[in-house]
């Protein structure tokens, strides 16, 4: 018997990161100033911590209900609706996963059969296009421009429906270019799809993480809830990635479907974590607040050093990315980060492994200290600077 | 303003050109508003937190509960002033509770801080009494932790 033919072929054939190598290295260099992390800096507020061994102490490390604690719904349905004017009931409409990706999997099995397409902008989060293919989904990606700050337009929305489109997955504030879409931008995207029958998988995990003006959610529009999941979770918003916990409220009829595949797959998110959450919910908006504005000094202070070094890049107004263009080099995205690593020992992602659109710009990170990132800028002048030199005498 | 303060209590050490970029305004602006800041005393100065346990010298800090017959006519001002004016002593507050001020002062050894107590404290015309606490071992101050080693245990890639 041979493993390798025993596997699934189709998982086997899932196209894997194209940025391998550049992993690889990142991992053998030492003393890399790394951009290229995509989670907070911060450690989770001691608050949150405190109330996560609280729960240990008391012995509450049993199974929680398949869906959640109810208390833990509660204040998830309370947030959404202080946050985001969404009223959700913490009985029907709301499942607790592990992260915002466990959610992310479970509205696509949920939703998804063998044909139906499912539209995904790129660049973004790595994991929308294998959990589509193995829900036996199309991808069907639609390729966002620096020119419209990587927001998604109507008309490039238009252009990928078809009649088998089933879902569009809507991931804004964006991993990587640090794009939100506004008011008006989602109203667009609106007007578009009201009519026909398509879910939207909204994934707004880095919703806090807005900076100059509020996250909008689709959902909150009107005849848009009904047919929006709405991912979130606490690993940005409250720097608990390693606690693994998220949540998707959406209509019952298709929450009802996701605790199937969850009840079945995974029982329930880890209880510690949840007790900890309740806290993170009630407790700690001020936290929320100082953690983002901190992030928006850092962001400043990055797009300030990538266009100070000669490099275009529009102000990304979420997440904590930066998302500079890297073409003025003559260097692609690959070459461009390996190059960096090795001369200057800063590491910055690939734009292609978001996605093909992403070729030509890098993903960086400034969820990193402020001595850090004022380093790592000089860094990456001295970089471009040296190498804009090089191609002059080349050519 | 707020921002600026907040920023600068928990580093000094950032330049004009970050504050700026960080703070989305110019280095003029800034420059003027820290110049006015110290024109009026918000910023008092700016000082270094320093673990002298790691270093070879040898420091006592000892914190002292006062109590003092308020004066007539300057309740505990004179005499909160006059304490305050003992270079030895870091930090001196009014207290509300079970006695009247809070002194802190720092010498070399437990004589020093002892000589200070009997010979210039406690001698004072409207000190009552004097309680004085030993600080065996520093684990934070100024909001900063000592003991914990900054580290950054994330993966170097995470996507």
């Amino acid at each position: 018997m041979k493993m390798a033919d025993m596997v699934s072929q189709s998982v086997k054939n899932l196209p894997s990161s194209g940025i391998r190598k550049f992993f690889d290295l990142a991992n053998e260099i030492k003393d890399v100033i790394s951009l290229s992390i995509g989670e907070p800096s911060f450690v989770t507020p001691w608050k949150i911590r405190e109330e996560g061994i609280y729960s240990l102490e008391k012995g509450h490390t049993h199974y929680s209900p398949n869906s959640g604690l109810f208390q833990l719904r509660q204040e998830i349905c309370n947030y959404m609706g202080k946050r985001f004017n969404l009223q959700y009931d913490p009985k029907m409409e709301v499942i607790v996963t592990v992260g915002g990706s466990e959610g992310i999997d479970l509205a696509l099995r949920a939703l998804v059969e063998s044909g139906d397409e499912v539209i995904i902008p790129e660049p973004s989060f790595v994991a929308y296009k294998p959990l589509t293919i193995l829900s036996r989904g199309t991808p069907v990606i639609v390729n966002l421009k620096a020119e419209d700050q990587f927001r998604l337009t109507p008309d490039l929305l238009e252009k990928a429906i078809t009649k088998k489109t089933k879902v569009l997955i809507l991931p804004f504030p964006n991993n990587p270019t640090g794009a939100i879409m506004t008011y008006e931008d989602v109203g667009k995207i609106v007007e578009v799809i009201k009519d026909k029958d398509i879910a939207v998988i909204s994934d707004e995990i880095y919703a806090e993480l807005t900076y100059e003006g509020k996250h909008v959610s689709i959902a909150s529009f009107p005849g848009m809830k009904e047919r929006t999941v709405v991912i979130n979770g606490f690993s940005k918003t409250y720097a608990m990635t390693g606690w693994r916990l998220g949540y998707a409220c959406g209509h019952p009829d298709l929450i009802g479907v996701m605790y199937k595949i969850h009840q079945y797959g995974i029982m329930c998110a880890p209880t510690t974590a949840q007790y900890a959450a309740i806290e993170a919910l009630r407790n700690c908006d001020e936290e929320i607040r100082m953690m983002t504005e901190e992030y928006n000094r850092r962001r400043r202070l990055m797009l300030d050093g990538f266009r100070n070094a000669g490099l275009e890049c529009f102000e990304p107004l979420g997440a904590f990315y930066v998302f500079p263009c890297i073409k003025s080099t003559g260097m692609t995205s690959n070459e461009f980060c390996e190059k960096l690593l090795i001369e200057e020992k800063v590491a910055v992602v690939p734009g292609n492994a978001f996605g093909e659109c992403g070729e030509g710009f890098v993903r960086a990170c400034y969820a990193a200290s402020v001595e850090n990132i004022s380093e790592a800028m000089k860094r990456v002048k001295n970089f471009v600077e040296r190498h804009k030199e090089k191609n002059a005498c080349a050519s | 303003m707020k921002e600026l303060l907040g920023l600068l209590e928990k580093n000094s050490r950032y330049d004009v050109e970050q504050l700026a970029v960080m703070l989305g305004k110019s280095t003029e602006e800034i420059k003027a508003a820290i110049k006015k800041l110290e024109d009026e005393k918000v910023i008092i100065g700016y000082k270094t937190l320093i673990d002298w346990e790691k270093t070879d010298r040898d420091a006592v800090t000892a914190l002292i509960e006062v109590k003092v017959t308020p004066q007539r006519g300057e309740g505990f001002e004179k005499i909160a002033e006059r304490i305050s004016r003992f270079p030895e002593v870091k930090s001196c507050f009014l207290m509300s509770g079970g006695f009247d001020l809070t002194v802190i002062i720092e010498e070399k050894t437990l004589k020093e801080v002892a000589l200070f107590v009997a010979e210039k404290l406690a001698v004072l015309d409207s000190v009552i009494s004097t309680s004085t606490h030993f600080v065996l071992k520093k684990y934070k101050d100024y909001g900063t932790i000592f003991a914990q080693e900054e580290k950054d245990d994330r993966e170097v890639v995470v996507l």
